[in-house]
């Protein structure tokens, strides 16, 4: 098969359940169990108080796009989408932020805004990967 | 004993005795990174009046450990240390150079870089990529403007900088790479070239962005009472700082300020007992037009969102009055990977008043600072060319 994306590599023990939760539709993040606070990447020590007693939930998908920018070429050559690409980072309403591409609108500066409401969707890659994207929230626009 | 005692301690205990590049900069495809890297040591040590073999410290980061580099230039050290923070870890390392010498573990301690940048002659890659590989590099990103662009979109929202404000900082370092015989790039520069330039990822194009070149750079230090002897004016580390915040983009606390900047320069300006205001000299790793304008606002030289308006309005440039990246920076001079030596390298040689027709009159006091990664981690150095506290 003829990917247009290079493949999550390698996938992590520690991540094995974000990429599983994908294939499904759902975004898995991880949350602390000790002190309740979200994070990302998955680690095995929380980021905020330490404690080891990490599990998973799902999350919402609902986040605002806190940046991005407009890829007009790509130095990985693994990458094949065809350029403009819109490069995105954004803030999960849990509160995490994840990169991604921003889909669904035209790689337009003057179209795109910073913490502009927006909601995952996932592009399946082969049966074993799906990635998790981003659109305006509603999907109209 | 306070912490800020301990600190001050420190300060103008050690000075910077030689500086130097690699026999050519550049590119350079005749020559692998390790020969730039060796070349550097050797030039900056002629520089200093001092021998290779009195060197018995060795501090480097990247692709070279310090033992490689120790077996190259046939050293034996004292004292070695690979902090590998990104391109600022030359200048964090001057700091720990500093301390080194100060408890004197070591006597003569050459803080080094060689990188064939451009050419990859030499150059084995190897790093740990399971978190970017599973997490960005499946978007496109990868390669550092992919990420520094975020930082500079979310600051164009917040503080309403435009492309035109990236732009001037392009523009007001070429007038100084054109007084630099160095420098890769010396034709003037406008900032409609900038705004016109191939666009990459937006909001940068090719003209927001550092070269990619190859070349080597070292800086010799040792304690200040042995300075003295050596054959150049010495110039005193009167204050170091670093600073780590992150890796991950996603994992830095606020985009459009820099913690482990603003850390840095707290420290560094503590140990030597200046304000942030007090400098007629600065030295910013420029690897993108929106870097300096960044740190002067973590470093508390300018408001959050103000500082552009040090090289719009023309302060930054010949004859202004705050001077910025003198030798042309990585824009425009030389920028092999890790820039992090070649600031400091400028900062001396304007200390010691070599510069010849990019010389800042009457330079006393010199700010160098550096960021590893994206705005990750940073390193800072004030600098003197008297000992007085």
């Amino acid at each position: 098969m003829d990917l247009e994306r290079p493949l999550p590599t390698p996938i992590t023990p520690e991540c094995r359940p974000y990429w599983d939760g994908a294939r499904e539709g759902k975004l898995m993040i991880t949350k602390c169990r000790a002190c309740g606070k979200p994070f990302m990447y998955p680690r095995v020590s929380c980021p905020f108080c330490a404690s080891r007693d990490i599990g998973w939930v799902q999350a919402s998908g609902r986040g605002r796009l806190y940046s991005f920018e407009i890829a007009h070429q790509i130095l990985n050559k693994a990458f094949k989408v065809k350029t403009p690409v819109v490069l995105a980072m954004v803030e999960l309403e849990e509160g995490p932020r994840l990169l991604s591409n921003l889909v669904g609108i035209a790689p337009d500066p003057k179209q795109i805004r910073c913490d502009m409401p927006v909601e995952v969707c996932f592009e399946k890659l082969t049966d074993e990967i799906s990635l998790p994207m981003f659109r305006p929230a509603g999907g109209a626009r | 004993m306070s912490d800020l005692a301990r600190l001050r301690e420190l300060s103008n205990t050690v000075c910077i005795v030689g500086v130097d590049e690699s026999d050519e900069i550049g590119t350079v495809p005749g020559k692998s990174q390790l020969t730039l890297h060796v070349e550097a040591i050797t030039n900056a040590a002629r520089d200093a009046g001092i021998k290779v073999s009195d060197i018995d410290g060795i501090f480097t980061a990247g692709q070279h450990s310090p033992a490689t580099i120790g077996e190259a230039i046939g050293v034996v050290p004292r004292y070695v240390d690979g902090t590998t923070v990104g391109g600022c870890s030359f200048i964090i390392m001057a700091g720990h150079a500093m301390v080194a010498l100060y408890h004197g573990l070591c006597d003569v301690a050459v803080v080094c870089h060689g990188e064939s940048g451009r050419s990859g002659v030499g150059v084995s890659p190897r790093r740990d990529t399971a978190l970017p590989g599973q997490f960005e590099f499946p978007y496109g990103f990868g390669g550092a403007p992919t990420y520094f662009g975020l930082i500079t979109t979310r600051h164009m929202h917040e503080y309403g900088t435009t492309l035109e404000q990236w732009a001037q900082v392009a523009v007001s370092t070429r007038k100084w790479a054109a007084l630099n015989p160095k420098a890769r790039n010396r034709e003037p520069l406008t900032v409609k070239d900038v705004l016109d330039s191939r666009p990459v990822v937006w909001p940068f194009n090719i003209l927001n962005i550092c070269l990619v070149t190859d070349a080597g750079g070292a800086v010799i230090l040792t304690r200040a009472d042995r300075a003295k002897d050596c054959a150049k004016k010495p110039v005193y580390v009167r204050g170091a700082g670093e600073g780590s915040e992150h890796v991950m983009l996603t994992q830095m606390r606020n985009l459009t300020f820099s913690e482990a900047t603003r850390r840095s320069g707290e420290k560094a300006f503590a140990m030597a007992g200046v304000k942030p205001t007090d400098f007629d000299h600065i030295m910013l790793y420029d690897a993108f037009t929106s870097g300096p304008p960044l740190m002067l606002e973590a470093l508390g030289l300018a408001k959050r969102g103000e500082g552009v308006h040090f090289f719009a309005e023309g302060r930054s440039t010949p004859g202004g009055k705050l001077p910025i990246n003198t030798n042309g920076g990585g824009l425009s001079y030389t920028h092999s990977g890790m820039y992090g030596i070649f600031p400091i390298i400028e900062a001396t040689r304007q200390l010691r008043s070599e510069c010849g027709a990019r010389q800042v009159p009457n330079t006393k006091l010199s700010l160098v600072n550096g960021m590893g990664g994206m705005l990750s981690a940073a390193g800072t150095l004030v600098l003197s060319n008297d000992g007085g506290r």
